[in-house]
């Protein structure tokens, strides 16, 4: 296949020494083995995620995804416009949707970003990394660079939320999206078909300021993922993935449970089956170790 | 008529011919049926099996004919030929599908399939090729009474259609309540906002119609006949009476509005902002458009709609039942006040909304134009127009004192008199009820009879547009609740009952269910005892009595069920191709294996509305019950005479079984009170049973609907399993 | 409790909530069937549920739904909107609604995710970019030094748990990490809040 390349917006959370720093290590490396080119936006800027909704109100959040596009317009071109980070690609993909639906907001928009030399025409799908790979892809051409299937391993498919609603994947259902079921098996793995709290909320950035509630979801997302026996739970989210994984002592203690359960991306899991290194898929970021995956890798 | 000659034709197609020995049912048929022809085909239905059939028919003198080969429910118009009596016997639905192939079964398989020849054989000898009711009328003109939406749409349908219409309505103008409105709510897209009544130009087109004959102030104050000869006396509010002849009725009385003075505790009548959803539109009519002003002369600023006034309420003297257009009409009489003035609020208090079809894109509409919805329950309203009501939804109790209130009450029918509750003094003789609508001599009552709640509805999936009463077809919100656009919907469907029935009944033909049927019951008075029960249990009360009591078939008005025949203790009544004779024969042609055979018999008697299709079905599924069964189908269990399981159990049956429809207030009976009346007869026969000394089990009556594919056999199996138990009858010989 | 409603269940509130909430005009169209409360994950959290939020603003409860601290439990999950059977924009009518209360200075002031925003939109529009340490330090110091301490104390394992990870920059609080365009997004965000302050009659 020919090499594709995207205007790329990782997010805060995927630069180095953030949260979701592996989770960016892991995308260089699939991309490379799908020959993925990603251009990254100049000086990108923070979405502004969905709490900035508070402070920031309806136009500035706007602003700030619309400079984020403006740039890409300017930079990048006509690429379609991928982020990796759940929220990036919400809160980008929202704003352009109201702008573009909204002449008043349009207008705002350019008088606003017209002050700092830029221009937005709101013309480029934006996409979510996983969308790329479905779409643009396809399942069968995602399993021919397999090189060492991930067999054995039972895995949960957390999608969470801000992958799949309110937009979603083109052709998957709010309540039950298979993507990741799919992906999953692509690489060789046993998807945990019956886990039923994949589509559950993990509390956001109400994991900051309101931790009690939050806890009370993730209990709820890792406990499914014991009880249909997954031995690892897979999600899209950067925020997903460090609430369920990071606060898994947290909520032992609270909750007298004994998780221990590795909580990794997609592509972390198609890096590893794709041949890369564990340090190459961004094993070494993961706070509860992905043993099974860092075996496989080393073989 | 020519003697009878009878010709057995047995089909091998299907796999017939593979699983029986055809040979020797053709024997059968010649010596024990006694067929003078009897032949098997390789391939009975295709043109060759036919066309040999036709040649027996038009060269042989073959006027009876049995087929024996697939179920009655299949290749009906290919087995059809004018003026010959036909039987169907059910070897491959009846047979072969419900068996298994096996060897050692072949033998009881055989005997099945042996036994439906005799009986096949048996039945077609009592049939005769039934002959068009002679006693029919020819008159086409149609009645239609009540000149409202509902009447004048059923008029100009029928004018369009071609047929005369008498219009006959009660007060001095037509239009009904329609005319009272303002405006109506839409029928069309964008479903958004109230419209033009329309009901001037559909006057206008009713008064302009040559078809069309208009009678004001008038009532209709005898009607008699039947189909295609209807009789009826329209008599003028100044006096004087003309009798008329018409082919069918058509009923669209309509409905009164529920008495809001019986609301006291929501102040009508005591508060001067309270009205009802009518008083409403007075006011707005007067209004013109204009800002809404109340009786007092108050310009109405805000305005809450009560839904539900009086209505799905269970106390005593309100309506239990919920009248389908009222939440539409609050939301087009809230948009009368947002639509003059976007300032006024209005509100509307409800327990649930119920806006059928587009009905919510008009619900979404007054949304927009901000009419408040709010769910709360109303406690009362004060004299002096203080509105108490809970908010459901905020759990709290809230008072408000808005310059308008309105009642949302319900639809009572315009049906006439309950016959089931008034008493006659004499058959046809009713105490004086100036209510009644349609003042029928009927033996059984001067109205139609109602369904629930006082409407004259019918089982709407079995009788469309129908009543209990042939030729005459309710519509509008005398059959159930509804609004303008049901109603129109509803008169234009009955219109066309009504034709069908005039058109029916001018060939002397059954009206649905049966219709198209030339059959229809006669009596031999000689015989008869007076003993009314086919004039007390006909569904149809289509029989009424002469001065002697003796029963007085009106054929027109018959569905022909049967049920009357079910009913004779003295078996006079019968159809030509249906009678206690043609079955009771089938019951005797069986041959019985004596009781140390070890091979029970069991009679399944099977409404061929319901059960039998579901049989058949069965079969289709591949679905086996037991080979001992030998099934008849009937017109309606209503129609099974009790002689039948007497003397089927006389001769020998170990089981007898009868499957009819669902019975009671939601029936599915075809036939409305067959399978009901059949279950009350059948109660009485644990007697007999105890009198011959068997066991009660052996006989049952069962409620099979025709989604009972699996149960259907099921139930079969159970009954061979209990006489498996219990033993064989003792009464073999 | 029987509340004097002449003046409620007028649409003033409505009009009100129509004209400065983001997506307000939606609200109007709720018809009541309680599928967002129950689909809510924070659900029992709220003491208003949106279902009841709707038809307080419809009631006129003008107070008691800006100071209300439901919305503040919305955890931006979305499943309220695509359940709706009527397709109001929830999620966004919530955060419009905390929004505004926020602005007019009537929300909670002590709400924890109230207060977490506001550090939020400050440390994003500071540089252009989250820096998530200086965000967590300044989330457990919000309530004071005392109290800062033993929040950080208690999640000290979370948090040298990602920097072992290298997930999380020990030297975040002094590193200059961000946008270099940092001066032309807080232009432009001051110009954005100055239009929205003008529409929404915020006026300072």
């Amino acid at each position: 296949m020919a090499k594709k390349e995207y205007s790329f917006y990782p997010g805060c959370s995927s630069e180095r020494k953030a949260s979701a720093s592996n989770y960016m290590v892991s995308i260089e490396s699939m991309c490379k083995t799908l020959d993925i080119k990603l251009n990254e936006i100049p000086d990108w800027n923070c979405c502004a995620a969905s709490i900035g909704y508070a402070q920031g109100g309806e136009l500035p959040r706007h602003t700030m995804n619309a400079r984020n596009i403006a740039l890409s317009e300017k930079n990048v071109g006509n690429q379609d416009i991928v982020a990796t980070c759940a929220a990036c690609w919400l809160g980008a993909k929202e704003s352009q949707e109201r702008i573009n639906h909204d002449k008043t907001l349009f207008g705002d928009i350019n008088n606003i970003l017209g002050e700092i030399g830029l221009k937005y025409e709101g013309k480029q799908n934006i996409r979510h990394m996983v969308e790329v790979l479905i779409e643009d892809f396809g399942y069968d051409e995602l399993k021919k660079p397999v090189k060492k299937p991930l067999e054995g391993i039972k895995i949960a498919g957390y999608v969470g939320c801000q992958t799949n609603r309110p937009f979603g994947v083109h052709g998957e259902s709010f309540e039950n999206p298979k993507y990741l079921d799919k992906l999953t098996e692509t690489m060789g793995a046993e998807a945990v078909e019956k886990y039923d709290q994949k589509v559950t909320c993990c509390g956001g950035a109400l994991a900051f300021s309101e931790p009690e509630k939050a806890y009370v979801q993730i209990n709820k997302i890792i406990e499914s993922a014991y009880d249909f026996g997954a031995e690892m739970i897979v999600t899209p989210c950067p925020v997903c993935q460090m609430n369920v994984e990071v606060y898994q002592d947290m909520i032992n203690k609270k909750f007298n449970k004994k998780y221990k359960i590795p909580v990794v991306y997609y592509s972390q899991l198609m890096a590893v089956a794709y041949g890369a290194s564990a340090k190459e898929a961004g094993l070494d970021g993961n706070v509860v170790r992905a043993t099974r995956l860092e075996e496989i890798a080393a073989k | 008529m020519a003697d009878m000659k009878v010709g057995a034709y047995i089909c091998k197609g299907c796999g017939i011919g593979e699983r029986l020995n055809v040979a020797q049912l053709v024997n059968i048929a010649q010596k024990e049926g006694k067929a003078p022809i009897a032949r098997e085909h390789e391939f009975l239905c295709n043109a060759s099996g036919v066309e040999m059939i036709k040649n027996d028919i038009a060269n042989e003198g073959v006027n009876h004919v049995v087929i024996a080969a697939c179920s009655r429910r299949a290749k009906a118009e290919t087995f059809n030929f004018d003026n010959v009596a036909v039987n169907r016997t059910n070897l491959r639905e009846g047979v072969i599908w419900v068996t298994p192939a096996d060897d050692d079964k072949k033998e009881i398989v055989q005997e099945m399939a042996a036994d439906y020849i005799r009986m096949g054989c048996a039945e077609v000898k009592k049939m005769e090729a039934p002959q068009a009711n002679p006693n029919h009328g020819n008159n086409r003109r149609i009645l239609v009474v009540g000149g409202g939406i509902s009447g004048m749409t059923a008029a100009l349908e029928a004018s369009k259609t071609g047929y005369d219409v008498l219009l006959v309505e009660k007060t001095g103008a037509l239009g009904g309540w329609a005319a009272k409105l303002w405006k109506r709510v839409p029928n069309r897209e964008p479903y958004a906002d109230p419209m033009d009544s329309g009901v001037d130009a559909m006057i206008q087109a009713v008064s302009g119609d040559k078809r069309i004959t208009v009678h004001l102030n008038s009532t209709v104050t005898k009607t008699s006949g039947a189909p295609g000869q209807f009789s009826v006396d329209i008599s003028k509010e100044s006096g004087g009476t003309s009798t008329e002849n018409v082919g069918a009725i058509i009923m669209a009385s309509g409905f009164t509005q529920f008495d809001a003075n019986k609301l006291s505790h929501y102040g009508y009548g005591k508060s001067a902002n309270v009205v009802d959803q009518a008083g409403l539109e007075e006011l707005a009519k007067k209004a013109n458009g204009g800002a809404i002003k109340r009786a007092d002369g108050k310009e109405v600023k805000s305005v809450v709609f009560v839904q539900c006034a009086g209505q799905r309420s269970p106390k005593e003297g309100e309506l239990s039942y919920c009248s389908g257009h009222c939440c539409n009409t609050s939301i087009k009489q809230a948009m009368y006040f947002k639509d003059q003035n976007p300032g006024i609020d209005a509100m509307v208090m409800y327990t649930d909304l119920r806006t059928p079809g587009n009905g919510e894109d008009f619900y979404r509409s007054a949304q927009k134009k901000g009419v408040i919805f709010t769910k709360g329950w109303p406690k009362e309203v004060s004299a002096s127009g203080e509105l108490k009501f809970k908010d459901v939804i905020l759990n709290e109790e809230v008072s408000t004192t808005p310059d308008l209130i309105v009642l949302a009450t319900g639809q009572i029918a315009n049906s006439g008199v309950n016959i089931d509750e008034v008493k006659q003094d004499e058959p046809g003789q009713w105490a004086s009820t100036p209510q009644s609508v349609l003042n029928m001599v009927y033996r059984q009552g001067k109205d139609l009879p109602q369904l629930v709640h006082g409407f004259n509805d019918s089982h709407f999936i079995c009788f469309p547009y129908e009543t209990r009463r042939t030729g005459i077809y309710t519509c509008g919100p005398v059959r159930r609740p509804m609004d303008m656009a049901q109603a129109i919907e509803d008169a234009t469907g009955a219109t066309l009952k009504a034709i069908q029935a005039v058109e029916n009944a001018s060939l002397g033909r059954a009206a649905h269910p049966r219709s198209g049927d030339l059959s229809f019951p006669s009596f031999r008075k000689e015989g008869c005892t007076q003993c009314k029960r086919c004039t007390v249990e006909c569904p149809f009360g289509a029989i009424d009595e002469d001065e002697q009591r003796f029963p007085v078939f009106n054929e027109g008005r018959c569905r022909r069920c049967g049920t009357c025949m079910g009913a004779c203790p003295v078996r006079v009544i019968s159809f030509e191709n249906y009678s206690v004779e043609t079955v009771a024969t089938q019951i005797k042609a069986v041959d019985m294996p004596d009781q140390f055979d070890e091979k029970p018999r069991i009679l399944v008697l099977a409404c061929e509305n319901d059960a039998y299709p579901a049989l058949d079905m069965a079969a289709m599924n591949r679905i086996q019950y037991s080979a001992f069964t030998r099934v008849i189908p009937v017109r309606c269990l209503g129609s099974v005479n009790t002689n039948w399981v007497v003397e089927s159990l006389n001769a020998g049956y170990d089981g007898v079984m009868l499957m009819g429809c669902q019975k009671g207030d939601n029936y599915q009976c075809h036939f409305v009170k067959g399978s009901e009346l059949a279950h009350v007869r059948m109660s009485k026969i644990d007697d007999t049973l105890k009198g011959l000394s068997l066991e009660v089990e052996r006989v049952q009556t069962y409620e099979v609907a025709i989604t009972d594919i699996e149960r259907a056999p099921k139930l079969i199996n159970e009954m061979a399993e209990t006489i498996n138990k219990i033993g064989l009858s003792p009464l073999k010989f | 409790m029987t509340t004097q409603a002449v003046e409620k269940y007028h649409n003033d509130f409505l009009k009100e909530v129509e004209k400065n909430v983001e997506m307000g005009h939606m609200v109007k169209m709720c018809m009541q069937c309680g599928v967002c409360s129950g689909s809510c994950p924070l659900g029992p959290a709220w003491e208003h549920p949106p279902q009841e939020i709707f038809m307080m603003i419809r009631a006129g409860k003008r107070d008691e739904v800006l100071t209300s601290d439901s919305m503040w439990m919305c955890t931006s999950c979305y499943n309220c909107i695509v359940r709706c059977p009527r397709e109001l924009p929830i999620t966004h009518i919530m955060h419009g609604l905390a929004n505004y209360a926020h602005r007019l200075g009537i929300a909670p002031k002590q709400n924890p995710t109230r207060r977490f925003a506001q550090m939020f939109w400050k440390n994003i529009t500071s540089t252009g970019r989250v820096n998530e340490l200086k965000l967590s330090v300044g989330l457990y110091f919000m309530d004071g030094i005392a109290s800062g301490i033993k929040k950080g104390l208690e999640m000290l394992p979370v948090g040298l748990g990602l920097m072992k990870t290298k997930r999380l920059d020990p030297m975040g609080m002094v590193s200059g990490h961000g946008c270099k365009g940092r001066a032309d997004i807080q232009k432009m965000i001051k110009k954005a809040t100055e239009i929205e302050d003008k529409r929404k009659g915020y006026a300072a």
